[in-house]
């Protein structure tokens, strides 16, 4: 779409948000993004279904390698955020973190080279569900009252300060802690996305429209760069999945103890 | 020459988070440095850190594109 821009306008456009919508496939409504998340999800349940299928007591290598990806959870997310009750939460840490990784990871695999995650909808989503998991366990481990009382009025300050403090504790866990979460991971993938594109694109225009010398040795930096950045994509968005999920268990556990 | 001034201000604004986020490894990196058996609980400290001082950049970027 974009080349045919460029051949159009003969300028560089530089690539922004509309790189970002496509039309549906066929005409239909179902896009590319859509497509990512199915195959995204078909991918990680079938996946630790056959890792979980017929479980011995010496694991085969399907097998270990789903352990392996489980006990990553397990170990440094959920029982080092959140201790021992966060054994509990573990299926949904699990799920949130390979979900995200593997809709991150489409953003650099051929051919598809979009991540899901940079439409709001599926970040939005997710922030949702962890917001109502967080505080439903405090208001089912302190009562309605006891909940919002510890989360306002944390114990030794002094009475005035509460005036400031209660609506800011407040507004920060119901409002800001779901929306940071939903804006931290989709601005990521999408600055991330457009810096790729900005690379390849430009990298692109500078080989074959702009020429000479100059183009084509910048367009090669361009171009390699786009390479580089592509690896450091991957790490970003391996990393994203992990503070997402992360975030997510420390909000849990913040609300298992609330007495800070 | 044209562009969004939105980006000049967005360039500015990520100012803040990037010498907060140098500060925060580098206070994580003399700490692993002091004791390095401390490393995985500096770890995962360390970026939590970085994952909240990373989202006043990433705020920025999304005003920068929607304002």
């Amino acid at each position: 779409m974009n080349t045919l821009l460029l051949a159009a306008s003969d300028t560089f456009v530089p690539p922004g948000p509309r790189d970002f919508e496509f039309p549906g496939i066929g005409g239909s409504f179902f896009t590319k993004p859509m497509l990512i998340i199915v195959l995204g999800t078909l991918l990680v349940a079938v996946f630790f279904y056959f890792a979980a299928r017929s479980a011995q007591r010496v694991p085969g290598k399907l097998q270990f390698a789903g352990e392996s990806a489980y006990g990553f959870v397990r170990n440094s997310i959920a029982l080092d955020a959140i201790g021992h009750e966060g054994l509990r939460y573990v299926p949904y840490l699990a799920t949130l973190f390979f979900f995200i990784a593997t809709l991150n990871i489409f953003g650099i695999i051929p051919y598809f080279q979009f991540p899901a995650t940079s439409k709001i909808a599926i970040p939005l989503f997710l922030a949702v569900i962890s917001c109502v998991i967080f505080n439903a366990i405090g208001i089912r481990r302190m009562g309605f009252g006891g909940y919002f009382k510890a989360m306002m009025f944390p114990p030794g300050i002094p009475k005035p300060v509460y005036v400031i403090l209660a609506p800011i504790e407040f507004v920060s866990t119901i409002l800001i802690r779901p929306l940071t979460l939903c804006l931290r991971l989709t601005l990521n993938m999408f600055a991330g996305h457009l810096v790729l594109l900005l690379f390849v694109l430009g990298g692109e225009y500078l080989l074959r429209d702009y020429g000479g010398a100059v183009g084509i040795a910048s367009g090669a930096v361009a171009i390699f760069g786009s390479i580089v950045l592509t690896f450091f994509e991957a790490f970003v968005q391996l990393l994203q999945a992990y503070v997402f999920t992360l975030l997510s268990a420390l909000y849990i556990g913040g609300a298992l103890l609330e007495e800070h | 020459m044209d562009g969004s001034l939105n980006m000049v201000g967005y360039g500015l604004a990520a100012i803040g988070p990037g010498v907060g986020i140098g500060l925060i490894f580098a206070a994580y990196i003399s700490g692993v440095a002091r004791q390095p058996e401390a490393r995985g609980v500096l770890q995962s400290i360390a970026i939590l850190g970085f994952a909240l001082a990373e989202a006043l950049a990433i705020i920025g970027i999304g005003l920068a594109f929607v304002l």
